[in-house]
């Protein structure tokens, strides 16, 4: 098949019908809006619903609703949006409903503005909802990847019976490229335990309460256990000319593509480096960070926000490697000259710093 | 004579033991003289007596009925603290066969989910809601709700509800009326069996409109609760009569069961294999053979709003992807978008795009001054910039840049439409520099111009652009200041 010149937030909607979405919840927010206008077209067409709702704390519990009852659903919004989701993602996570959130990233903090960053990695990547749970994450840096991610974040949602998130920046959401969409649509049954008012599903309910605190515990172990299957079997992430790397470059979104320039401009400018890029942020691919430090000399996260991405790096390399550091925010994109820049700035420091100590 | 024969048989909606609840299987977990038993039975009557036990979907809130899923062999949904409406819409609008009932407490339904009972009421919702008001919050511990009466000591107005302080006690159902779509609304009270008799007529009906297909309805049911006002069971029932009742007076606001429209059914679903183009893909359409000449093209394209800049990156990008290029385009941010500036990223190549971010390109083409001045000086040496003026502005020159100007804008007006400016430039940066054929141009052109008009208009301007772009190459006029 042919590829179509798609928007970001677009090919997030077309592949979601593809995939067999046939319910959207939503409010319009920038950088996000598209994703709901698209839904508002494109989900009837399929025979499916939309409903624009009076809030973002409404369009998350009609989602809630509407994966209750068997259907695969999803919403979209950008940070304030996805703040006030928190309490009904934190519900969905407890009552195990499978659903897909698309969260493209704004500046913050409070209304910030309507450029693209990458602060909401923390309220996404590592809960942000009260409670004990995870939400599953695939942050695309594509268009194509829009379209794919979204294709497996709702398989991912009804394998684990978990939200999964689509994170991705307001570039990657507003941008256009070719996209090869799946070949033709998909319609999974609806499954056995959800609610839909028939005899056959008459007994079953959707819930997250568990009033005696062994019977919680037994809920809370349970989900746990299921994200240690999550972190086993679903990290996704693209190695990109680490092979011989010494300097390996981590950024996710936006920054994966610039990243990319930059590997080519450093390894012309004699500095070997490579880029890890991160496809699940949760899973985070942290034993692939650690294979890789078996060789590099250092890494350099890079990130649109003042230090979320580079905690998971370092969690992961347990010290074993240096971890330079280097972001922009409200709504600046590093050039890859920039980038470059600040490596040579930094490794050539630490060279000289090195050798000092090694005469020391 | 009662159309009501009186039965002690368990209504069918209900488990004939509370399993769910472990120990006590056969009595609920509320208090004595608790009316949330009453309306249990009342709604289960109503489900026995319409036949729709199987079809039943509850929303139990948040509040004393957390728990109706004990009690009810229904599907059972459990919503957070106020947004059952919305849970019940997700679920209706995905199931419209089932038989959805929301079921509510005052906290729940009047303070924190104010706004999703009033938009599922004002979206007319094919839904039940039974809204339990006791005027207090029983579960937390006897804090005061929306519908606390005026005076009235809870934990939380210890001085009795204070107007200043505190507000009014809400009326629901006189506030829903405001609205256009619902169709039934009723208050009822528990105060004694008549008014019992009279709620569990309001209650089957309020069902009953919903198997109907006929909309919202909502039944606000006063209901004592012993336990927190601190009153035994019969002195709770006649609070619930005399002093409730006084000021929430019982009765029917709205029934407009008669008159209402049955939402409409929703169109059948299209087959699967249709999906694909009714979500407007091509499919079948073959895919484009690579391209072969070696390219790599970084265009920045920069002006005001509305001269087209994004348009004119669309169109670029729409034909670089059908000569089988790899393309990117991406709308800019930043603070130049603040003065109503727009700009737009291109790329076109022959390898995969890494970096959709252009910050130093090689083809410029600046719709203003400002844009020229802020651009011009990351263009690679080599590259092309094109400048919507008369002549290049002082201050820009750059004699390692092929840098034309054009005014495009005039020209665009010249041939009756300024909106085409954007396509004028197109046509000078097609006879400038080798960029991608003018067939593929003219393609992209008909697949994103729908109106004719526009479309014959585009070629026009895009002929224009080439005669200047001609005339420049010809009289090496502007170039390389």
């Amino acid at each position: 098949m042919g590829k179509e010149l798609t928007k970001g937030n677009e090919a997030i909607v077309k592949a979601a019908v593809l995939a067999g979405c046939r319910a959207f919840y939503g409010y319009p927010i920038t950088p996000a809006s598209e994703i709901a206008e698209a839904a508002a077209k494109y989900l009837p067409a399929a025979g499916g619903t939309f409903v624009q709702a009076e809030s973002e704390v409404a369009a998350i519990n009609m989602l809630y609703g509407g994966a209750a009852a068997g259907v695969r659903a999803m919403t979209a919004s950008s940070g304030p949006g996805i703040s006030l989701m928190q309490e009904g993602i934190s519900y969905i996570a407890g009552a195990e409903l499978p659903c897909v959130i698309a969260d493209i990233m704004r500046g913050g903090p409070g209304l910030g503005n309507i450029a693209p960053e990458q602060g909401d990695y923390n309220q996404v990547v590592k809960g942000g909802g009260h409670g004990n749970y995870r939400t599953l994450v695939v942050a695309p840096y594509s268009v194509q990847e829009m379209a794919d991610l979204t294709t497996l974040a709702f398989d991912l949602a009804d394998r684990y019976r978990n939200p999964v998130m689509v994170l991705a920046d307001g570039f990657i959401g507003q941008m256009m490229e070719p996209v090869e969409f799946a070949p033709r649509a998909v319609l999974p049954e609806a499954p056995g335990w959800s609610v839909r008012g028939t005899a056959e599903t008459r007994a079953n309910l959707v819930s997250s309460i568990h009033l005696e605190p062994d019977m919680l515990e037994r809920h809370v172990r349970k989900l746990e256990a299921k994200y240690r299957e999550a972190e086993r079997n679903e990290v996704r992430w693209e190695n990109w000319r680490t092979e011989d790397a010494e300097i390996v470059l981590v950024g996710y979104g936006i920054m994966g593509r610039v990243l990319k320039s930059v590997v080519e401009m450093a390894r012309a400018a004699g500095i070997r480096a490579g880029l890890l890029r991160p496809i699940t942020l949760y899973p985070f691919p942290a034993a692939q960070v650690r294979e890789l430090a078996r060789r590099a000399r250092a890494f350099a996260v890079v990130e649109l926000s003042t230090g979320q991405l580079v905690d998971d790096v370092r969690l992961a390399l347990e010290g074993r490697a240096p971890v330079e550091f280097f972001s922009r925010v409200g709504g600046n994109v590093p050039s890859a000259e920039e980038v470059l820049e600040f490596l040579e700035r930094t490794f050539s420091a630490r060279h000289a710093r090195e050798e000092v100590l090694a005469h020391v | 004579m009662s159309s009501y024969a009186i039965s002690h048989e368990r209504a069918h909606a209900f488990y004939d033991h509370f399993e769910r609840k472990g120990e006590l299987p056969h009595q609920t977990h509320y208090c004595p003289g608790c009316g949330h038993g009453i309306v249990h039975k009342l709604l289960a009557s109503a489900i026995d007596g319409l036949g729709v036990r199987d079809r039943t979907v509850l929303v139990s809130p948040v509040g004393c009925s957390v728990f109706a899923y004990y009690y009810f062999d229904t599907g059972n949904v459990q919503a957070a603290h106020g947004r059952a409406p919305a849970v019940a819409t997700g679920i209706k609008r995905s199931r419209p066969d089932s038989i959805v009932v929301a079921y509510q407490g005052d906290g729940d339904l009047a303070a924190i989910g104010t706004a999703e009972i009033i938009h599922a009421a004002n979206r007319g919702e094919s839904m039940t809601v039974i809204f339990v008001n006791n005027g207090i919050y029983g579960m937390t511990g006897g804090q005061m709700a929306p519908t606390t009466p005026l005076g009235k000591q809870s934990t939380t107005s210890p001085g009795g509800r204070e107007k200043w302080n505190d507000g009014y006690p809400v009326h629901v159902c006189e506030l829903l009326n405001a609205l256009d779509a619902p169709v039934y609304l009723e208050r009822v009270s528990l105060g004694d069996n008549k008014q019992i008799m009279q709620a569990a007529k309001a209650i089957r009906r309020a069902l009953e409109y919903q198997v109907k297909g006929l909309g919202f309805s909502l039944v606000e049911v006063l209901s004592p609760c012993p336990t927190i006002w601190k009153l035994t069971p019969v002195e709770a029932q006649k609070f619930v009569r005399d002093e409730m009742g006084a000021l929430f007076v019982p009765g029917c606001v709205r029934d407009r069961g008669k008159e209402a429209e049955a939402r409409p059914a929703r169109a059948a679903a299209p087959a699967l294999a249709d999906v694909p183009r009714l979500i407007g893909l091509t499919s079948g359409e073959e895919a484009v053979p690579a391209a072969e000449r070696d390219l790599d093209l970084r265009i920045k394209i920069a002006g005001f709003g509305g001269q087209g800049v994004l348009m004119l990156g669309e169109v670029l990008a729409e034909a670089g992807l059908e000569a089988g290029y790899e393309v990117s385009w991406l709308p800019s941010y930043g603070p130049e978008m603040r003065s109503g500036t727009s700009n737009c990223h291109v790329r076109i190549g022959r390898h995969p795009v890494d970096s959709p971010l252009v910050s130093r390109p090689n083809v410029l083409l600046a719709l203003n001054e400002p844009s020229l001045r802020k651009f011009l000086p990351a263009v690679e040496p080599g590259g092309v910039a094109i400048y919507n003026g008369r002549e290049v502005p002082e201050g820009c020159e750059r004699d390692d840049v092929r840098l034309a100007a054009i005014p495009v804008t005039a020209i665009a007006d010249g041939i009756g439409a300024g909106k085409v400016a954007n396509i004028v430039m197109l046509g000078a940066l097609l006879e400038l520099c080798e960029v991608v054929d003018e067939e593929r141009v003219r393609g992209a052109l008909r697949r994103l111009i729908h109106n004719d008009r526009y479309y014959e208009l585009d070629l026009a301007a895009l002929e224009r652009g080439r005669e200047e772009g001609r005339k420049l190459a010809a009289e090496a006029y502007g170039w390389g200041v």
